[in-house]
């Protein structure tokens, strides 16, 4: 029984390098897209798998259900017969992939320094009982409420960001 | 009977994980069988409800007063040729039909349809049905997309904008009953909801139970929004080069999500299978009857309305669509927000 754990890891672990490498290598973008799907879908089962409920929802309608249909609605109007033609890399591919070896291994070496933080209020007891959305939401508004709203004004400045944009465009028609 | 029933539980659950896991399987049975039986009536109930409303009298031929016509339709459906045209992208054609309709039914399993009968009693029940009703939006879109056909990528495209727009005024409108019952646990909905005088959050709710509403008729893609399979423009829409039972797919799918729309609209805004304190006060034999009753007594008005409005409206234009999702309901639902949020704050509900 003890291993259940350790398997349901292994699973989505795998699971999410393998689809994430599906998503890269698709010459079809609308199957990378499905590719995507899935591979959200997995990350929110992650989530799920530490007791964040309220986040693995959120992954899947904000990831899921807005940001990736934004995506789909681009690749839609893509014209399908010149990109199925296009190679699936550019020529610079062998940097890319040596740079992010090289990422790969200083976190693989970081990694051996790690030391746990000390641990907080909020064992997994305290969040099944008072149910995860609640914790988070005391924890966001009070202790982290000034990040929060900068986080929020960014997000409001690139809307109006947007919008300016659309309205230059229609100005200059 | 019902010592039968406890006795018969306990046996079962003494054979430990099994037994659960068993029960859990039985209920999911139960759900499913109860679900496709309602969905099959539900076509049957708003062809009569139609043709009476036109003065016709509807299917009849079938057995009495046309009882069996469902089951006719489905095997019809079902023994029709499975047509696959050539531009077709084959994986996405076949997905798509499948995606549209288990999200759909996967949605059934966080619905609590009587007190303590819920397949999942999961805490974030109410953010589950809104990421499930995403996840349906992309059986459209790549329905729509992998039939190769202009008709089908349009009015996969139309769907797709009309689902996400008005799913954030459906999920703004929902924020209220959140703040009201402290919780995103639909059980929990409800019981906040019998505690309170009124018994129902529709009341005190009521711009936000008017912005689900309207919502509502859009992310079922049912009149007067059904832009997406407009037949005077689009043919059929999305599902224009399907057939069979790939087609029966996207039929059942949009059954069972007006039937999830319509359950969900009970339990948040109407005290799903409570029925007001002052009415059962006053009525008090009113208690002996089961919840499920009066949960699928509600569940049967949204979906008379659903065929009322059929009916009775014409269909909007798409710009009209947009504007009234987007600059009519979310600032509507958007005061009803800061509004429930100053009452919650007063210590007014």
């Amino acid at each position: 029984m003890s291993m259940l754990p350790q398997m349901f890891f292994g699973y989505f672990a795998s699971a999410i390098v393998v689809l994430s490498l599906l998503v890269i290598t698709r010459k079809n973008p609308v199957h990378s897209v499905m590719w995507m799907l899935l591979l959200f879908f997995h990350i929110a089962s992650m989530y799920l798998f530490l007791n964040a409920e309220f986040i693995a929802a959120i992954q899947v309608i904000v990831y899921a259900g807005a940001i990736l249909v934004l995506f789909l609605f681009v690749v839609l109007l893509l014209n399908l017969k010149e990109e199925l033609q296009a190679d699936r890399f550019i020529g610079t591919w062998p940097a890319g992939l040596l740079v992010s070896a090289a990422i790969f291994v200083s976190l693989a070496a970081a990694l051996q320094k790690f030391v746990p933080g000390p641990k907080g209020n909020f064992t997994i007891d305290l969040i099944q009982r008072v149910t995860h959305t609640k914790v988070l939401g005391q924890v966001l508004y009070t202790e982290y409420l000034f990040p929060f709203e900068i986080a929020s004004l960014v997000l409001l400045i690139a809307v109006i960001g947007a919008i300016v944009l659309a309205k230059k465009r229609m100005r200059s028609h | 009977m019902n010592e039968l029933l406890t006795q018969s539980l306990t046996y079962i659950r003494s054979f430990g994980i099994i037994g659960n896991i068993f029960l859990i399987l039985l209920q999911i049975v139960v759900v499913f069988v109860a679900a496709l039986l309602h969905v099959a009536y539900a076509t049957y109930w708003e062809r009569k409800v139609i043709a009476h409303m036109q003065l016709r009298l509807g299917p009849r031929e079938v057995g009495p007063y046309g009882l069996f016509q469902p089951f006719a339709d489905g095997i019809k459906l079902f023994f029709k040729e499975d047509i696959i045209p050539a531009t077709a992208d084959k994986p996405i054609f076949y997905l798509a039909p499948v995606i549209f309709f288990v999200s759909a039914l996967t949605s059934l399993a966080v619905l609590p349809f009587f007190d303590g009968f819920v397949v999942a009693d999961i805490n974030v029940g109410l953010l589950f049905l809104l990421a499930m009703s995403s996840l349906g939006a992309y059986g459209i879109v790549m329905s729509g997309w992998s039939s190769g056909s202009k008709y089908s990528f349009l009015g996969g495209l139309r769907s797709a904008s009309q689902v996400i727009s008005y799913e954030i005024a459906m999920g703004l409108s929902l924020v209220g009953v959140m703040i009201m019952s402290g919780s995103l646990n639909l059980s929990e909905i409800v019981r906040g909801q019998h505690a309170i005088t009124t018994g129902v959050y529709a009341i005190p709710q009521v711009l936000g139970f008017f912005v689900f509403v309207v919502a509502m008729f859009a992310e079922t893609n049912r009149l007067p929004f059904d832009l997406p399979e407009a037949e005077s423009e689009l043919v059929a829409g999305y599902f224009t080069e399907y057939s069979g039972f790939r087609f029966a797919m996207f039929f059942l799918g949009e059954y069972t999500g007006m039937l999830i729309m319509s359950s969900v609209g009970t339990i948040c805004f109407l005290g799903g299978w409570t029925l007001p304190q002052f009415v059962t006060n006053a009525l008090p034999f009113l208690l002996f009857v089961p919840g499920i009753v009066w949960f699928l007594m509600k569940v049967y008005c949204f979906m008379f309305f659903y065929y009322w409005v059929r009916a009775t409206l014409p269909r909007y234009r798409y710009d009209q669509l947009m504007a009234i999702g987007w600059k009519v309901l979310i600032p509507i639902a958007l005061v009803n927000i800061v509004f429930t949020g100053t009452m919650k704050i007063m210590g007014w509900f």
